[in-house]
């Protein structure tokens, strides 16, 4: 397994050890494949229990694949008291999914998230790396509009479809 | 800047940092645009794009320039554009608005239609101090990022930028460095208001020999806190010249920051400095020829809250769990790799320098008597004015949410301020008399904390947020207590029922008496505050849980069982709650008041939330 010769090699130094590790393969997977796990094990000599252990402690991992649209709707504090909660559950009717899941057409990931330091725009969403800030429930199927097709401005009127190129763009749109 | 070579002396650096400041001795109009994560969020990197075409189009880049920084707090007003050196601010700048701006810079003009307008008075205001927000506050930390490009080293330097560093490695002893910190009264802003002379002292006296660590505890875990993250992304060197001299006070050889992995910014903004600092030979080995080597590497975390705490922290940088354990031994004598280590926020950090630049004695002027220095408190939620503040020790929790904050964002009255987090408690509006600082606010039922500051009013339900925290707090509790593991949980059910109209008196006496036994019996911090949130909304807000209780009423209409949603006379019959509804409950005829049908309404807020007349009532 080739990446992960890689990304030992890259880390033997690192002060970050098995956390970075498992970050780096998750941003080359999109989350922590099971094969790569028993490998990694194999390749450290550590226990696979003490990787699930670090990788099931930390919300930044998942176990489960993503789906090409990672939505995160923060629920930090200053989020929740201007009603955060009222904007999940309107994704969760929107997708036909819980917080956590992902659609069986592996179109989107819904997931909360704590905090993301951007308080004083709260409720704020996350989609595909683009912020969305002062969210009410009616602007959600906007936005998954805009992420279907890529969030970019041009694509926002023909906003059904999903093109193949879409997900290529955001990737580019992700970045600061 | 690209880095040139490295500077070998002490007489290097200041030889470099002359030539930097002779060479831009004149003062050119600068546009300055905020672009931390906040301000990129609201559209400021379209702004600086557009700032930078018309710049080159119109060959005016001898007479405007642009300067990209960090946040300066006023996020609630981004994106915005500040004129240097006229101190003139543009609020709320749309794209198409740029090209107008950078004639009016260029052509040393202010643009009267787009300045800031006082919210009480309705007058335009030109000069950013002048701005009621910005003129309460003391802005020591915050105003540093306006001066500086974070990724640009140069910008730095020139505002002073390691020369508390230098200061103190070519002229003072690590003894005296240490004894300066602590004689400035300087208190860990990470919660705990630990004297951090004091800590830095510990380490200093371990054994050397094993070599010793010192952290830079960037994990911001607190939900609604963000000025670590702001500091980080937008004067990163100020952290590392923190650091550079905590090493050289306390003879540590390695730091750590460990930046939380929801802020990619600033974990960009750190690396770039970081390397930026090494190949001028501000780190690594031998600095300046003086003999002192010390350097910095970064730890991404993995999305945890326990890792704010100390001990679980270093298990983390580890490359474990991050589970804490128990005290002693403490860090600074066992901490990462079993080194001697010492850990502080990046808030504290940030105030090192300051000190060192300006001397003790000049520093502690700033504040109280205990608590010396300015405070970062981010002011949030249901207020006017929503940002980062910074303000000295000892104001009144007034002058923050009714004087700078400018009071209510909603209709109707504050009526409590949440702070310090999940470890924190709620003051109620009656208490806004009390000064801020560790000592009263402990007082008052809640803590410092690294400087959350959530405003909430009439339309936030008590019993609903002290339920939210808990909720918090039993997913992250990392479950090695018992009591933090189940206490938390039960805490939550107990309150869910309660908001869910299933509550009993019962429910209260058992709630009190299990967030007494949590507190009393937990082994970390985060097990020990948790009870915090329930405590202190049961004293001060009392009558709330008994509405619920005994009424079966949410009075600020929140908890979803306890409400109904109905349609009032300003009801213009538009239609759009109709529309949006996604169980078809609103009924009506255009042009006449629509109704909602009780029985099908699942109350998802979706009618209320597209009203423009504010007609949709909860009640």
């Amino acid at each position: 397994m080739k990446p992960l010769r890689e990304i030992l090699h890259r880390n033997r130094n690192s002060r970050g050890g098995q956390i970075a590790i498992l970050q780096e393969i998750q941003e080359t997977y999109g989350y922590l494949p099971k094969n790569t796990l028993i490998e990694l094990a194999k390749e450290t000599g550590r226990s696979l229990v003490d990787i699930y252990g670090v990788a099931t402690f930390f919300k930044a991992f998942s176990l489960k694949p993503r789906g090409r649209h990672l939505v995160s709707v923060c629920l930090g504090t200053a989020c929740h008291v201007r009603a955060s909660a009222q904007v999940v559950e309107e994704f969760e009717r929107q997708l036909g999914i819980a917080r956590g899941e992902t659609t069986p057409d592996n179109e989107f990931t819904l997931q909360t998230v704590n905090c993301l330091g951007a308080c004083a725009l709260g409720p704020v969403v996350v989609a595909d790396g683009q912020y969305f800030s002062q969210v009410t429930p009616s602007m959600v199927k906007q936005i998954l509009t805009r992420a279907r097709s890529g969030l970019t401005k041009d694509s926002f009127k023909d906003s059904t479809t999903s093109s193949p190129g879409a997900s290529r763009r955001t990737d580019r749109k992700k970045s600061f | 800047m690209k880095t040139k070579k490295k500077l070998s002396s002490i007489a290097d650096f200041r030889a470099y940092t002359a030539r930097l400041n002779t060479g831009r001795a004149q003062p050119v109009a600068t546009m300055v645009i905020p672009s931390g994560t906040c301000g990129i969020a609201s559209g400021a990197g379209e702004l600086a794009h557009v700032a930078r075409k018309e710049i080159a189009a119109k060959k005016l880049d001898r007479t405007v320039r642009l300067r990209v920084t960090g946040c300066h707090g006023f996020c609630q007003m981004e994106p915005s554009v500040l004129v240097e050196p006229a101190g003139t601010f543009y609020p709320r700048v749309g794209a198409h608005d740029m090209p107008r701006i950078v004639d009016a810079v260029a052509g040393g003009k202010v643009l009267q239609e787009l300045l800031y307008r006082d919210p009480h008075t309705g007058q335009r205001i030109e000069k950013q101090n002048e701005i009621g927000f910005f003129r309460q506050q003391m802005r020591t930390i915050l105003a540093r990022s306006e001066k500086v490009d974070p990724t640009q080293i140069g910008d730095y330097l020139m505002d002073g930028g390691y020369e508390a560093f230098v200061k103190a490695l070519g002229g003072s002893s690590p003894k005296q460095v240490c004894a300066e910190v602590k004689a400035s009264g300087l208190r860990g802003r990470g919660g705990a208001g630990f004297l951090t002379g004091r800590k830095w002292e510990m380490l200093a006296n371990q054994p050397d020999g094993r070599g010793k660590i010192i952290v830079c505890n960037a994990d911001e875990g607190d939900p609604g806190a963000y000025m670590d993250r702001s500091v980080l992304e937008g004067n990163p060197h100020s952290i590392i010249e923190g650091m550079l001299i905590g090493a050289f006070a306390t003879g540590a050889n390695e730091g750590v920051m460990y930046v939380r992995t929801e802020y990619p910014l600033a974990i960009k903004h750190v690396l770039i400095a970081l390397d930026q600092a090494r190949a001028m030979g501000l780190l690594g080995g031998n600095i300046f020829g003086t003999g002192f080597s010390f350097d910095i590497s970064l730890v991404k975390g993995a999305g945890a809250f326990v890792c704010g705490e100390e001990t679980a922290l270093i298990r983390s940088i580890q490359g474990k769990m991050g589970e804490p354990r128990q005290r002693p031994p403490f860090p600074v004598q066992k901490g990462v790799d079993n080194k001697p280590t010492a850990i502080n926020n990046v808030e504290t950090w940030a105030n090192i320098s300051l000190i060192i630049r300006k001397g003790a004695a000049e520093y502690s002027r700033i504040g109280t008597k205990n608590n010396a220095g300015t405070k970062i408190f981010s002011l949030v939620g249901k207020v006017k004015n929503t940002g980062l503040v910074e303000v000295p020790m000892g104001i009144t929790i007034d002058a923050i949410v009714h004087g700078i904050g400018a009071g209510s964002s909603g209709k109707t009255r504050i009526k409590a301020v949440q702070t310090g987090g999940p470890s924190g408690g709620c003051i109620p509006a009656s208490n806004f008399h009390l000064p801020i600082d560790y000592d009263s606010l402990a007082g008052a039922g809640s803590i410092m904390g690294s400087g959350g500051m959530i405003v909430m009013d009439e339309e936030t339900c008590m019993v609903d947020v002290a339920k939210y925290f808990t909720g918090f707090l039993k997913d992250e509790s990392c479950g090695k207590c018992f009591t933090c593991r189940k206490g938390t949980q039960r805490m939550h059910e107990l309150l869910d029922e309660i908001t869910d109209g299933k509550g009993s008196i019962g429910h209260l006496k058992l709630l009190e008496e299990l967030a007494l036994a949590v507190k009393d019996t937990t082994m970390c911090g985060l097990g020990q505050t948790a009870s915090n949130p329930v405590l202190s909304t049961l004293r001060h807000f009392r009558s709330e849980y008994l509405a619920h209780i005994e009424q079966k009423r949410c009075p600020a209409g929140v908890c979803r069982t306890l409400v109904s949603y109905s349609i009032g006379e300003t009801c213009t019959g538009c239609g759009a709650c109709a529309k949006a509804c996604p169980q078809k409950a609103v009924g009506g005829e255009p042009r006449r008041r629509y109704v909602i049908d009780k029985n099908n309404c699942i109350k998802c807020g979706m009618c209320r939330s597209v009203c423009k007349a504010s007609a949709v009532h909860v009640q």
